[in-house]
């Protein structure tokens, strides 16, 4: 209201006059530009240190150290993937496979227990139904130090610490995937289809295995992503269950090269950084080929 | 519903609910059993270790031990000025998509959502670099400033981790409170405006409010993960031992009296403690957040 008014008292002012018309949105034009420069200005911030990060990569051990992080000095990426998978006899390769395995398999085998329990819960009527789902919920709230400590002191007395067991059978029972396949299975799988099938003389298992599956693989997909996400990020576990390298993760590899500078003397950066870099690119592929999954996960996962 | 169908249905639970016990309630009653024993040297050690019942006097010890007080003293602090403004910024960033068109918030909702596609550890070893003063920007930008910045000194180190926090998780909190911002029906904006509220004040008075809950859920879920901070601190302190020590966190105490001490009993106790101090902490914060709206 107020540009309306100097905009009619001075009439050289012709774009004011356009812009200021009843519509109030147009009415923030000067603070839209405002927002928008926030708006870069965090993006900026949140960019910053992944550009810094490629840049690096690129660099050679010189270059890295004696010019500025912001801008490429040579192309020297290959040199340093090539140092990356060979160093101490391709280590880093090994450990790329066993994230991918711990994250693969662990969330592929957790989101499928996750989905039956999630359906179990969603649409039958069990006793005990209600102590289950306080289980779900109230293992939000337990600090992963409780857990892993005597699940470590558990796993040893059966011999299964240091071996891939160890990081797979955790990520098979993850109440917040049961959480979210509940949450789906209400939203996609009605009542009356269920009756309707069983109507027609189909056995539960098959119910599960050719329906309801089917119709939560949306649902699946986000549980499997996430789940993936958490177990390749996971690094307190491996620390605590993984002794030797040969089983490390990824996370946990990249840990033990930042410490080997003040432990042994032996600078690592650049073979960290490149291997940083590289460690991203599989979420990355995944976050952005599984967008919509995802999105929908994180949100969902929130407002409920 | 059929009685044997609904035994069915607790059939396809039945997976989840054995793994629960043997990954969940075992181990933690397995912790608790521990944490009342503790283990005694007899002698000179030559003859092994005794284990005997303890009662609750680890406990006692944790909650006396200067050194596990003051670490979860110092998180609470860092987390009482952290998660604020990591979820002020959220939120501002949250009412300034809102206010764009829709395919404008979409390109900066996914640019912004960026760090949080990058593992915690990896993010956390980008900025230690970009920190260090051999092959980070940072520190020569501090000198241009007037005097060169140390990020690893004694008072900068949880600005660095909070700034690192705060990097990681600005834009994962900032995607559940524009999403709870987009459930708001848009009509009460509209009333506003012809009722002559301003942009910012409709933003403050409306918009602010109806996200209420999206703030408590992303404040608790930050709550809960800071108390139990572990991996950055743990990477700072392969760089700078000096500065964070080895009992810096709640959880690096704990792993550090199970893995270097020896001392399970102890850790376990321990565990304990800092399970109830999240319940309580979790509580209090859903109490007070909630206590407002009535």
């Amino acid at each position: 209201m107020v540009m309306t008014e100097s905009a009619t008292e001075r009439p050289e002012t012709h774009t004011v006059r356009r812009l200021a018309r009843p519509d109030p949105a147009a009415r923030g034009r000067g603070g839209q530009r405002f927002l928008l420069l926030g708006l870069v200005l965090a993006g900026a911030y949140s960019l910053f240190p992944v550009w810094w990060l490629i840049v690096a990569a690129t660099k050679d051990r010189t270059g890295l150290y004696q010019t500025s992080g912001l801008w490429f000095s040579g192309m020297h990426l290959w040199d340093n993937l090539h140092q990356l998978v060979t160093y101490d006899h391709g280590i880093f390769l090994r450990w790329t496979a066993n994230s991918f395995l711990y994250a693969g398999v662990g969330s592929l085998g957790g989101t499928l227990i996750a989905l039956a329990t999630g359906y179990g819960l969603a649409r039958f009527d069990f006793p005990g139904r209600g102590v289950v789902f306080a289980c779900v919920v109230g293992s939000f709230l337990i600090p992963i130090a409780l857990l892993t400590l005597p699940l470590y002191l558990v796993f040893s007395s059966i011999g299964l610490v240091d071996t891939p067991w160890a990081m797979l059978i955790p990520c098979l029972i993850n109440p917040f995937s049961v959480y979210l396949a509940k949450v789906y299975t209400e939203a996609t799988v009605p009542f009356e289809l269920l009756e309707a099938a069983r109507l027609d003389g189909a056995g539960e298992l098959r119910i599960f295995f050719s329906i309801v599956l089917r119709m939560m693989s949306t649902g699946g997909a986000t549980v499997f992503l996430l789940a993936f996400v958490n177990t390749w990020n996971a690094f307190f576990l491996p620390l605590t269950v993984l002794r030797g390298e040969e089983n490390w993760t990824l996370n946990l590899g990249l840990y033990n090269w930042t410490g080997k500078r003040l432990e042994s003397g032996i600078d690592l950066t650049s073979l960290v950084l490149t291997g940083a870099l590289l460690s991203i690119v599989p979420l990355a592929i995944m976050m952005t080929a599984m967008r919509r999954y995802w999105r929908t996960g994180v949100t969902l996962g929130a407002l409920k | 519903m059929i009685r044997s169908q609904r035994w069915k249905g607790a059939a396809f639970t039945l997976p989840f609910q054995l793994g629960f016990v043997f990954l969940y309630l075992i181990p933690i009653g397995y912790a608790v059993h521990q944490s009342l024993f503790r283990e005694q040297r007899s002698g000179l050690g030559l003859g092994g270790a005794t284990v005997t019942f303890a009662g609750l006097d680890n406990y006692r010890h944790g909650l006396t031990d200067p050194a596990f007080m003051s670490s979860v003293l110092r998180v609470v602090l860092f987390a009482c000025v952290q998660i604020p403004v990591m979820l002020a910024l959220s939120l501002l960033l949250a009412l300034c998509l809102d206010a764009l068109t829709a395919r404008a918030a979409a390109r900066f909702r996914m640019l912004l959502l960026i760090p949080y596609m990058i593992p915690g550890v990896v993010a956390a070893i980008v900025w230690i670099n970009l920190y260090s003063p051999d092959v980070g920007p940072l520190t020569s930008l501090g000198g241009f400033f007037g005097s060169a910045w140390n990020f690893f000194a004694p008072s900068m180190v949880w600005p660095s981790i909070g700034n690192l926090l705060t990097w990681h998780g600005i834009g994962y909190n900032m995607v559940i409170i524009y999403a709870a911002l987009q459930v708001v029906p848009r009509e009460l904006f509209e009333a506003a405006r012809l009722d002559g509220a301003s942009e910012t004040r409709i933003a403050l008075s409306i918009k602010v409010p109806q996200v209420r809950g999206a703030l408590v859920l992303t404040g608790m879920l930050s709550i809960i993960q800071m108390l139990q901070i572990f991996n950055e601190p743990a990477l700072f302190r392969n760089v700078t031992p000096q500065t964070v020590s080895d009992s810096f966190t709640p959880i690096m105490i704990v792993y550090n009296q199970a893995f270097n001490a020896g001392n399970y009993h102890y850790a376990a106790a321990l565990s304990v403690l800092l399970a109830l101090v999240l319940g309580v902490a979790s509580f209090l914060f859903y109490r007070l957040t909630s206590k407002e709206t009535d």
